[in-house]
């Protein structure tokens, strides 16, 4: 019969589909990467549009309030206190778009193509992170390249610096995006969630304004806030590179006190690594049992 | 250890969520390059069953293996050993035909040398190696359904799993898929799981089980099957419902139903039948229709409906079949 006379000559390929271990789940975590990278290239619009608000807050806002701040900003150009700042914004919202990709790919169902695959699902969150970090350190890169308007001179330690903290700190946004969005199934209500939350974060970390003299309700909320460890360790590394006075370093640069207790910067660069690593392990877990 | 003849092999399987039992304790085998064909209206456990089969789920009770391993303690040997097609799209829109695949490949672990031959060869079988290069978003419908198969295939599984292959596609997108799957039978060495609640597509397969509220009622052969109901189906259009079929009772002893909202009735030679219909019902007739028999009245001579009205109805409760059939 035609179906016995049309079968190829060559016997069906075997393809041998290697078992799992941590060289799967390392496959795992580099497509999902890939992916991420992927994506964002294709997306030119979020490239462009997820620049535009760090650079209202640095421009528009730094600029019409450089005025009324003159006084309380030590001689300092209150855009130069601000980039910091906002360096750390340019990653914050980034990542977050990263995260939601999560809610999406739920959405378009391709999440359950990557559920059924024989990896561990660690490896999906790892890679999802991973991929959120990368993405949003370059976005990073390009708020970074505006220095020189905001009267900071390019340094190669200040750029490896500042990238680091950024990856760090994009890492640790992702994984909380991750870890809300194994939960919340509806992209409204996960955008909804980050805009509620995004903000707070960002203005309780200090990222707009120094520090030093703020009411004790707020320096609690402050110190709380885990954003104030990666926005404060920027500053610092900014900063080092920018001439200032010593009266004005002391009220711009404050640090962060615990108690009375001076907070080293490798301590607060050690707390956000800590809720990073809380927060993806918290994403994994959900996610094996999603 | 399980018989290696077999590429699906399910013992006692159950599923429940909450109070509803979506599959109660079904028991089949699938030989190993057989066609296998899981038949029964929306609702009735078929996605489950598949969910479970794929690793998904996990069962409440009973065992089931799948290419010799099993889905509830080996779950990553059987998701290498199984190609999954799902009901909804599970693609990237905004990746191009060829990165879903690499994607696929290299997620799966396919070893870098094969990929570009056995990534042209499922594109080509489903006749899109020319339109690789787009964006998946740009596909129809069809095209979507023809890449996720050639997608299941990538990493040339044992068992292809394809749960509603043919759901929402035109007639003519519907028949070519069964074209390409057809075709993979001929050229691979692969063992075909499919659902479907079109009674016409199950013919496609070696054998079929027909499940209904989560028990399978039926599982043989269509030939086999079609053979034991061995009547046609005689359908009467009539103003006069209630009154045709007590006079079918009475005038030849026949126990007609209303089947899609026709009288219907079961008779060995429905051809012959008919002039007598004519000549001695006393009741008038707009239409009739003879039918030899299909699976459709396989489907009914086992549950005392068709296909589409238990659909239509939903069974008992149609709003716990409804959650019972999502996965």
């Amino acid at each position: 019969m035609a179906a016995t006379t049309s079968k190829p000559a060559a016997a069906p390929v075997r393809i041998a589909v290697p078992p799992g271990g941590w060289r799967a789940d390392l496959r795992g975590v580099k497509v999902v990467w890939q992916r991420e990278l992927i994506r964002f290239w294709r997306d030119k619009l979020r490239i462009v549009t997820s620049l535009v608000q760090p650079l209202i807050f640095l421009f528009v806002l730094g600029g019409g309030l450089a005025n009324v701040a003159s006084g309380g900003t030590q001689g300092i150009d209150l855009r130069t206190f601000m980039f910091p700042g906002v360096l750390a914004m340019a990653v914050l919202f980034t990542a977050m778009f990263s995260a939601a990709s999560v809610v999406w790919d739920r959405e378009y169902g391709f999440l359950r193509e990557m559920l059924v695959a024989p990896v561990r699902r660690g490896s999906i969150v790892l890679g999802k992170c991973v991929g959120g970090a990368t993405v949003a350190a370059f976005q990073g890169i390009l708020v970074m390249a505006l220095a020189p308007l905001v009267h900071v001179p390019y340094s190669a330690a200040m750029i490896l610096d500042v990238l680091a903290l950024q990856l760090l700190l994009a890492f640790m946004i992702t994984a909380f995006g991750v870890m809300a969005a194994v939960r919340i199934t509806q992209m409204q209500a996960f955008m909804a969630l980050m805009q509620m939350l995004v903000m707070p974060l960002l203005f309780l970390s200090g990222a707009l304004f120094p520090l030093s003299g703020l009411p004790h309700w707020l320096a609690v909320l402050n110190r709380l806030d885990p954003l104030t460890y990666a926005v404060n360790p920027i500053r610092e590394a900014v900063f080092r590179h920018v001439e200032m006075t010593a009266s004005a370093r002391a009220a711009l640069l404050p640090g962060i006190t615990w108690f009375g207790w001076q907070v080293p910067i490798a301590v607060q660069v050690l707390v956000v690594a800590g809720f990073a690593l809380a927060m993806l392990s918290v994403a994994i877990v959900e996610f094996r049992r999603a | 250890m399980s018989d290696p003849g077999l590429a699906v092999e399910v013992r006692g399987l159950v599923k429940r969520f909450g109070d509803v039992e979506a599959v109660r304790g079904i028991d089949l085998d699938v030989a190993a390059g057989e066609t296998f064909g899981f038949l029964g209206p929306n609702g009735a456990g078929k996605s489950t069953t598949i969910s479970m089969l794929c690793t998904l789920l996990t069962p409440d009770a009973g065992s089931a293996q799948v290419a010799g391993h099993d889905v509830a303690r080996e779950r990553d040997a059987v998701r290498r050993n199984i190609g999954l097609v799902f009901q909804d799209p599970t693609l990237d829109g905004y990746l191009t035909a060829e990165q879903n695949l690499r994607f696929h490949a290299e997620l799966y672990g396919v070893p870098k040398a094969l990929v570009p031959e056995r990534m042209r060869l499922v594109l080509e079988m489903v006749g899109l190696w020319e339109r690789r290069g787009s964006l998946v978003q740009t596909y129809s419908g069809g095209m979507k359904r023809r890449l996720e198969i050639a997608r299941g295939l990538l990493h040339a599984p044992r068992v292809l799993f394809l749960d509603e292959p043919t759901v929402g596609l035109d007639p003519q997108t519907r028949s070519s898929i069964w074209g390409y799957i057809e075709e993979l039978k001929r050229r691979e060495d692969i063992t075909i799981f499919l659902t479907t609640h079109y009674m016409d597509e199950a013919e496609h397969c070696d054998r079929i089980a027909i499940i209904d509220q989560g028990e399978i009622i039926a599982l043989d052969t269509p030939e086999a099957l079609k053979a034991s109901v061995g009547k046609d189906r005689v359908q009467l259009q009539v103003d006069d419902a209630p009154a045709a079929i007590a006079a079918l009772r009475e005038r030849f002893g026949l126990d007609a139903t209303i089947a899609e909202g026709h009288v219907t009735v079961a008779v060995a030679a429905g051809e012959a039948f008919v002039p007598r219909l004519f000549a001695e019902l006393g009741v008038p007739i707009k239409g009739v229709s003879v039918a030899r028999p299909s699976l459709d009245d396989v489907f009914m001579s086992y549950t005392g409906t068709t296909i589409r009205d238990a659909e239509a109805s939903g069974g008992p409760d149609p709003l716990m079949r409804m959650m019972a059939g999502r996965r």
